[in-house]
């Protein structure tokens, strides 16, 4: 029992690491998608394009890993938050599907570019903002019957979801902004620095309106986070916020192009690490653990297997792939 | 007034066919790009990196499209069918896992070097990286049909208290019993579906210039493939066959329309029009004792038919009856062009025998065709259950309501015809274009030189095709 139990844990860590590598990592391509059209001139948004084409189907297949990985280890509240999040979910793959056919699609023509454009700065707006909603839907709280979904296909629209939808777009836009900022150079990287400063700012108040709403949700967040003694663990989190931020803004008055990336990965993170805090040991908020969720250990056991051998070789190729086409953006272009 | 159920069915089939045609074509090409760039290096001839040039730009758009009709298949089974994934993820969602970890990131690792870093990292270690997405695509068909497999043939599970299947024999559940012909009948497909289309391409490119030497190359390529391996995938689906008249004989009796039982030797129903209500064919054509000679190797043989079966189990025997003739149909229409450009060959008329040509253009887009017919044929033939004789399709759906299920359909289907059918067109566009020496690569179409150092996209009609400000 305890054997299972621990598989459940490490499976649950590995799919939060794989739903974080995945927001990090398609988040910097697709807030390239949502800066498009505040990146000037064509060539510019060429090169910004070419800075991500060799590596974003990668950064999505991390999607794939935390989708399949919790309908593998969690069936139990796959099958629960697939359809509680339906709406906003077939807008998220619908937009996934134009933001990637952009990537080809756009050099195959000269007539219709701009359409491809479009679809790629608007499929990328709406998957992060459909990301943000299902976040924002799930953290909320969802209806069960039985061992499914009970509610009806609007639950998942409140003030709030729109307000997770409208954070995570932030974002990714200040992901985007300060990966241009690593791998661009002459306007291109001005303008960077510029969108920059706004989105990063975007990112600080979003996160702040995020975590003073979370705690009214429900009583679980607002004891996890507010009362005594867990204030004092969980205060560390929003001061660190708050050093990251200075640190952002600092970094881009002294037009640092190496520090900004980082920094903004870092912001992730402690986000990240407050949702942990918010959620854990429950998978569907307030109804289901990862414990009552889980798969036999004979499943979490077999690809375990698997994950522990094949992971870090995934790692070290796509750390590969990353380095191929390191340093700046060649502005003429690999595509 | 339509239920949330069939609706959700519908939209199942939906975008797994359209998502099914690019694999088809992405096994084959992968490992086609992979033999020419292997040919090059070892032949150091020119026609070669012409041609994996060539078809690389293809293989981009095509693979493009993989990815993200892949993509929303991964969250099919949450969205539409919940009950199925709670029931049956326990033992389906690691195989998935195993394929994203051992395929999926293979594919993307490698795909960004294989399309874009030729010059970057030199022949050798790019050579590996297509090599790598080859075996990636191949893997990707392996995991995904060892699932599809024990969906039609379960093997290697026990039931739980909660009604869940829970593996027992993880071999087993790999391995079960119709997997290894259905991998085996897959991948052909998928390989003779890729040759179909560039035995057309070619075609079409000797129609117009007999000496293009590019042409010739993939021509006699293609012919090549279809020759050998036609005949093969007629044996292997024969093989299949055979397996699934022990494990899911329903559907055999679905397939050759055998509604009634055949007690001394059953006839091989060619044509005729199934009637589901009243069940039988009418109007056939059949010739006697065939299908038990076939199915059982003797004449006499006897075969049950639908009357055996409890009415509530039967499927759907006009979709499976007619699918299933289509891709026969096209199966030896494949081996007829095989044979017949194996002919052209010993009478060195393969490249100005037009004849050919035409029939082998026509042919380009039938292993798509047979592809689908199959899929259909298999998966209709499944009916009613999603795990055969275990769990019927009704207890498997999500509790979604229709109108949810119904705006997400439409919203799928005008999005895939508007963006697939654009991919289909940029394919046709570029597949029109003959090839050529000094064929670009795709770190070529550079689009600030092509607009500004040379005045090329209004001279040549390649750079045409390149993207120009
Ligand atoms: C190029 C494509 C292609 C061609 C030419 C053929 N098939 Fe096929 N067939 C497929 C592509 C395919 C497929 C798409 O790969 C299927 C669907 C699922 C599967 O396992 O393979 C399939 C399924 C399938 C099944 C259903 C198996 C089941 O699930 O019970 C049978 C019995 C056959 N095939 C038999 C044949 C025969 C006798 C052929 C001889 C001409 C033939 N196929 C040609
Ligand atoms: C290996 C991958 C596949 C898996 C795991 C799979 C699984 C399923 C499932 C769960 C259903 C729903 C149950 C049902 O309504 O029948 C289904 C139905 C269906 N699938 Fe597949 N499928 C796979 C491949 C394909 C492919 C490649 C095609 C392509 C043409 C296809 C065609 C269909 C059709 C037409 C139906 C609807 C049948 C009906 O409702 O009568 N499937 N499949
Ligand atoms: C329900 C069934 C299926 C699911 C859930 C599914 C899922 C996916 C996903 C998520 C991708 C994108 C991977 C990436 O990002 O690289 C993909 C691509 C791919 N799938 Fe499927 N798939 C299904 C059926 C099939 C079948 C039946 C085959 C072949 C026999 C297949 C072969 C492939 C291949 C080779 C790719 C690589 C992309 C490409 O070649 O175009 N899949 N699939």
């Amino acid at each position: 029992m305890t054997y299972s139990a621990d598989l459940t844990l490490i499976w649950a860590g590995l799919i939060a690491f794989a739903v974080f590598a995945y927001v990090v990592l398609d988040g910097f391509d697709l807030g390239i998608g949502i800066l498009f059209p505040m990146l000037g001139s064509d060539a510019d948004r060429d090169t910004a394009m070419s800075s991500v084409a060799p590596v974003w189907d990668g950064n999505e297949t991390w999607l794939i890993l935390g989708g399949g990985g919790m309908l593998a280890a969690f069936p139990l509240a796959y099958a629960i938050l697939m359809p509680a999040v339906y709406a906003p979910l077939i807008a998220m793959l619908l937009g996934l599907v134009f933001r990637g056919v952009a990537f080809e699609y756009r050099w195959r023509t000269k007539r219709a570019r701009w359409a491809w454009d479009l679809a790629f700065c608007g499929g990328s707006t709406l998957a992060a903002f459909s990301q943000g909603v299902i976040l924002g839907a799930i953290l909320q709280g969802v209806t069960v019957t039985g061992r499914g979904y009970g509610g009806g296909w609007w639950d998942w629209l409140t003030p709030f979801s729109l307000l997770t939808g409208v954070s995570v777009v932030a974002g990714y836009g200040m992901l985007g902004a300060t990966w241009l900022i690593m791998k661009t150079t002459d306007n291109l990287l001005a303008r960077a620095f510029h969108l920059a400063w706004r989105f990063g700012a975007a990112t600080v108040v979003a996160i702040g309106a995020v975590s003073a709403a979370t705690p009214f949700l429900k009583a679980d967040y607002w004891r996890r986070w507010l009362t005594f003694p867990n204030i004092i663990a969980t205060a560390q989190v929003p001061l660190l916020v708050a050093i990251a931020a200075v640190a952002l803004f600092f970094c881009l008055r002294r037009k640092n192009e190496t520090w900004p990336f980082p920094i903004a990965l870092g912001l992730f993170a402690l986000g990240y690490a407050g949702l942990a805090i918010s959620l854990y040991p429950d998978i569907v908020p307030g109804r289901v653990t990862i414990w009552q969720a889980s798969a036999p250990a004979s499943s979490l056991g077999f690809m375990l297997i698997g994950a522990g051998i094949l992971i870090p070789v995934i790692l070290a190729y796509t750390g590969y792939a990353y380095w191929v086409f390191r340093g700046k953006t060649d502005p003429k272009g690999y595509h | 007034m339509i239920d949330a159920q069939v609706l959700a069915r519908a939209q199942f089939a939906f975008t797994i066919s359209f998502h099914i045609i690019f694999p088809a074509f992405s096994i084959g090409l992968a490992s086609y790009l992979a033999v020419l760039e292997g040919m090059w290096l070892r032949t150091r001839n020119p026609v070669y990196l012409n041609l994996f040039h060539y078809w690389l730009k293809i293989f981009a758009v095509a693979f493009g499209a993989g990815v993200v009709s892949g993509l929303v298949m991964a969250y099919q089974f949450g969205t539409n069918w919940s009950v199925f994934s709670d029931k049956a993820g326990a033992v389906l969602g690691p195989l998935m896992a195993y394929e994203v970890m051992s395929a999926f990131f293979l594919e993307a690792g490698f795909l960004g070097v294989m399309l874009f870093g030729l010059k970057r990292v030199g022949p050798t270690l790019h050579f590996i990286a297509t090599l790598a997405v080859a075996l990636g695509t191949f893997a990707s068909a392996f995991w995904i049909l060892s699932v599809n497999s024990w969906m039609q043939t379960p093997a290697g599970y026990a039931i739980n208290a909660q009604g869940q299947f829970v593996p027992a024999d993880w071999l087993k559940v790999i391995f079960n019993p119709s997997f290894p012909f259905r991998l085996v009948h897959m991948v052909l497909a998928a390989y003779l579906t890729t040759a179909l289309v560039v035995g057309a391409v070619g075609a079409f490119h000797l129609l117009k210039d007999k000496a293009n030497l590019e042409a010739r190359k993939m021509f006699s390529m293609a012919m090549w493939m279809a020759t050998l391996v036609a005949p093969i995938q007629i044996l292997a689906g024969d093989s299949h066959g055979l397996n699934s008249l022990e494990h899911q004989p329903a559907k055999i009796m679905a397939m050759e329309g055998h509604y009634q039982s055949h007690p001394h030797g059953a006839p091989l129903i060619l044509f005729g029009l199934p009637n589901q209500a009243k069940g039988e064919v009418e109007y056939k054509i059949e010739i006697p004792k065939l299908s038990s000679l076939i199915l059982k190797h003797n004449l006499d043989a006897p075969l049950a038919g639908l009357d055996t079966v409890p009415r509530q189990d039967w499927p759907y025997v006009p979709i499976v009856f007619w699918s299933f003739r289509i891709m026969v149909g096209i199966g030896l229409l494949m081996a007829l062009l095989g044979g017949v450009s194996l002919l052209a060959r010993l009478r060195r008329g393969l490249y100005d025998w037009r004849p050919l040509h035409r029939f082998a253009l026509a042919m380009g887009p039938m292993g798509f065709v047979a592809v689908l017919a199959g899929w259909i044929t298999t998966e209709v033939g499944r009916q009613p259950y999603t795990v055969y004789g275990l769990l019927r399709t009704s207890q498997s759906a999500s509790p979604l309501q229709a109108p949810a299920v119904a705006a997400s359909l439409a919203a799928f289907a005008v999005v895939y015809f508007v963006v697939f059918g654009s991919g289909l067109f940029y394919l046709l566009r570029l597949m029109g274009h003959p090839p050529h020496d000094h064929e670009e690569g795709l770190e070529e179409h550079d689009p600030i030189r092509a607009a500004g150092i040379t005045p090329a996209p209004a001279i040549d009609p390649d750079r045409a095709l390149q993207p120009v400000h």
